[in-house]
């Protein structure tokens, strides 16, 4: 204060200090609440969006085998039904009697899936036609109609009609793309963390790599697409889309991911531990592989599950190399075309129709759900595991 | 043959081969030690040195051969590569065995050997900014080639749609000059975007750093952290679902109760959630910077009677400025590079506007959607995709370098 106060004035000027103090902290934390209602919002905007897809909607009807449905399986319906009633439920009527031609000119009962607009206007978000609403509402009171969970969302590939469409092809093509990434990121990246750590001498190379992991660290994932695209594609011929290329791409991403945490589990290993191993004769290498490694594994492997659980939110390198086909089978190898979990959220995002933004909320669901574990087992796996020397 | 069968019968063949070297390697030491003499290594590192003297020049070979066909030098038959690989690995084989001997050092020898396989992991990383470099810098040279560096950093008409006839082989139904490679509206896109972004992520993430490192009491920040670090761990697809389905809306109901006009693709949303994104990046960046000021710094300033706010704005704050200036620049680069949010949420109409109600397109919703659908490796379409991808890696690069720069200064000084 450049004058001196007294008395009253003085107490005023305190005051109104206080007051800014408490203003002040006031601020700082509306500025985390807001920052947690954000979080509270998002994952209720989010379940809200996606919860009903876990639902589905089944009717009760007779399938006719009768000489027309033996070549479009529409006719095995009742007429009244053919708006009500999946397509997809009936397409391969015509192959079913062809394979067992005992089945022909008999009738039986089945719950087939709804068509998406009856389900959803079930769930209230589509409005239907006077008729076709009065027949839903018949066949609510006839019993005929129910819902019942949605296994086939687990269970089926992609698909153009909703109430079929499912992630399990992207889900076998998250895996395979997490096995090529692990494969290819885990082994190379612990070497060079041991390297870096245990072995390099300090000079301009080991400085060089150093800060070039750093910055590869935080290089746009785009970035990587375009290297995935330009060398994986069109230099070594690795088949675009496929689960091979997405893999090493994401590999590469991953990598100073690993590298990093793998370097700061080794440097928690204190020194004492090496120099006995040394005092008793033992090699460099045979220090860091009976001493420090499994002294930092706990720590390698918690930043070897986070490095996979970015890369397996990662969409747009992903989207570079082309692993955004239209993929109803899951793909029996890694050189065929894949999708994964996050691009399969991106091409239902995309879809125009109504249905298909529940199915989007449920999918980021499910991903969302295999994030938080992934993340969850590796801080559990570090609190457990973390020793303070 | 096949690759794959190569491979398979390249291991088939040497796995046995390892096996059989380590025992007789580990054989003969134990042989030797047996008769009196006393060997300078364990018997089992001279197993493995004979596996070493084996493996290495036959998977060698077999790795050259691979690298030399893939890059389309040479490619020699992989039937000759097959058996000059497990031939070679035989004559090692037999020359390891024959140089075991007590004076050998085969522990030294292992060392190096190991040495050696790390450091080539190491050079991976090398190698790949490197690739990276090449490769967009090449693909982008012969974009070059067709469009002039100037009217790429001047123009202000983006539209290569019109390449697409030439792509499809039509190219001479198309008038010269009809595709534009003015990059000034991508960049103010991603300039809008970015701004938007910060402008939410920087008071949020620094007000919540502030008051979990000075008005929080362990419990809290025990609890406040973690709970932040959830937005870090959300893909981005799912943050650009949550602009495009819930945000936009909501901007678009609020903008008309204002009587404004807000487009459904309007850039604020994007902005708003990609500053959403990055909120934990500025959060615990500043935290840890905020930590480290030392506490002699807070003594001294509670000691000249300043309230806890006015040593926060006075003396912390300023103290850890490169620190939070070097988490703000982060920020900044991961916004430039942000891809899904934009690409699901922002328009695709290059636009050039200072309000941010309207559509506006980036550089890297450009980039998706030159690179997608088919692809002709000639067409200035797909390469305009690499030049902006060169822009967009030597920018984050610079900020990247920055702010380690200025992270480096900071820990020199309070450390």
């Amino acid at each position: 204060m450049e004058r001196r106060l007294t008395g009253s004035a003085n107490n005023a000027m305190i005051r109104k200090r206080y007051r800014r103090e408490a203003r002040f902290k006031a601020y700082t934390i509306t500025a985390l609440f807001v920052a947690f209602g954000i979080i509270a919002a998002f994952f209720t905007d989010i379940i809200g969006q996606g919860h009903s897809a876990f639902w589905r909607t089944e009717v009760q009807v007779t399938l006719d085998y009768n000489e027309r449905a033996e070549r479009i399986g529409r006719f095995a319906l009742a007429e009244d039904m053919r708006e009500i009633v999946s397509r997809g439920a009936v397409r391969s009527i015509p192959l079913e009697i062809r394979n067992n031609p005992e089945l022909a000119g008999i009738q039986r009962e089945i719950w087939a899936p709804a068509y998406s607009r009856i389900d959803q206007y079930r769930k209230g978000n589509e409005a239907l036609s006077p008729e076709l609403a009065a027949q839903v509402e018949q066949l609510e009171r006839e019993g005929r109609i129910r819902t019942t969970f949605n296994w086939a969302f687990f269970t089926s590939g992609d698909s153009k009609l909703p109430e079929l469409a499912g992630i399990f092809s992207a889900a076998v093509g998250s895996l395979m793309v997490l096995a090529v990434t692990l494969a290819f990121a885990f082994p190379i990246g612990v070497m060079a963390a041991i390297y870096l750590e245990e072995f390099a001498p300090d000079n301009k190379l080991t400085q060089a790599i150093e800060v070039n992991i750093n910055n590869l660290a935080a290089v746009p994932s785009i970035i990587f697409g375009l290297l995935g695209l330009a060398v994986f594609i069109n230099t070594f011929g690795v088949p675009r889309s496929s689960a091979l290329v997405g893999g090493l791409t994401l590999g590469l991403m991953t990598l100073p991911i690993i590298i990093i945490s793998t370097r700061a589990a080794l440097r928690s290993v204190p020194d004492p531990i090496r120099l006995g191993g040394f005092a008793m004769g033992c090699s460099r290498w045979q220090v860091v592989r009976d001493h420090v490694m499994p002294l930092s594994l706990p720590g390698i492997l918690t930043g070897t599950i986070i490095g996979l659980a970015q890369a397996m939110g990662e969409t747009a390198p992903l989207i570079i190399v082309g692993m955004i086909a239209y993929i109803p089978e899951a793909p029996s190898s890694i050189f065929e075309s894949a999708t994964v979990l996050p691009a399969q959220v991106f091409t239902w995002a995309s879809e125009p129709r109504k249905a298909f933004v529940e199915k989007t909320g449920a999918g980021i669901m499910v991903l969302l759900a295999i994030l938080l574990t992934l993340n969850a087992t590796a801080v559990l796996l570090r609190r457990k595991f973390e020793r303070r020397w | 043959m096949g690759i794959g069968l190569t491979t398979l019968l390249l291991i088939a063949a040497l796995t046995p081969l390892g096996f059989l070297a380590y025992r007789l390697g580990r054989g003969k030491a134990l042989a030797t030690v047996a008769s009196g003499v006393r060997m300078h290594s364990r018997p089992q590192q001279y197993g493995w040195y004979s596996v070493v003297w084996m493996g290495i020049p036959a998977l060698g070979i077999a790795i050259a051969a691979a690298l030399l066909s893939l890059l389309g030098v040479i490619a020699p038959a992989r039937e000759l590569v097959l058996i000059v690989s497990i031939a070679v690995g035989l004559l090692g084989f037999a020359y390891g065995l024959k140089a075991i001997r007590p004076e050998v050092r085969a522990r030294n020898a292992l060392d190096n050997v190991v040495r050696y396989l790390l450091l080539s992991a190491a050079l991976i990383s090398i190698i790949t900014t490197v690739s990276i470099v090449l490769s967009i810098l090449f693909e982008s040279m012969r974009f070059f080639r067709e469009v002039s560096v100037w009217e790429f950093v001047t123009g202000t008409v983006w539209s290569p749609g019109d390449t697409f006839l030439e792509a499809a082989g039509r190219g001479d139904e198309v008038g010269e000059g009809t595709s534009f490679f003015g990059t000034v509206p991508l960049f103010a896109g991603t300039f809008m975007v970015t701004a938007i972004a910060m402008a939410t992520a920087l008071p949020i993430g620094l007000l919540s750093a502030i008051f979990m490192s000075e008005y929080a009491t362990p419990r809290q920040r025990g609890i406040a952290k973690p709970i932040l670090e959830i937005l870090a761990g959300i893909p981005t697809v799912v943050y650009g679902f949550f602009a495009a389905v819930t945000v936009t809306p909501i901007i678009v109901d609020i903008a008309s109760f204002f009587g404004l006009d807000a487009s459904y693709s309007n850039i604020l949303s994007p902005g708003i959630v990609m500053g959403i994104m990055i909120i934990p990046f500025i959060s615990s960046l500043s935290d840890d910077v905020i930590n480290s000021i030392p506490q002699s710094l807070r003594e001294g300033a509670y000691a000249l009677g300043t309230t806890h706010s006015e040593t926060i704005k006075q003396v912390i704050l300023p103290a850890s400025l490169p620190g939070v200036i070097s988490a703000f620049l982060l920020g900044v680069s991961r916004a430039l590079g942000e891809t899904m949010i934009v690409v699901m949420a922002a328009g695709v109409r290059p636009n050039l506007t200072w309000n941010p109600l309207e559509d506006m397109t980036t550089v890297t919703v450009s980039i998706v959607y030159s690179l997608t659908g088919d692809l002709a490796f000639d067409s200035p379409m797909t390469l305009s995709a690499f030049a902006l991808g060169l822009v967009l890696f030597t920018v984050t690069l610079l900020l990247n370098l920055v702010s380690t720069y200025l992270v480096r200064r900071f820990k020199q000084k309070y450390d």
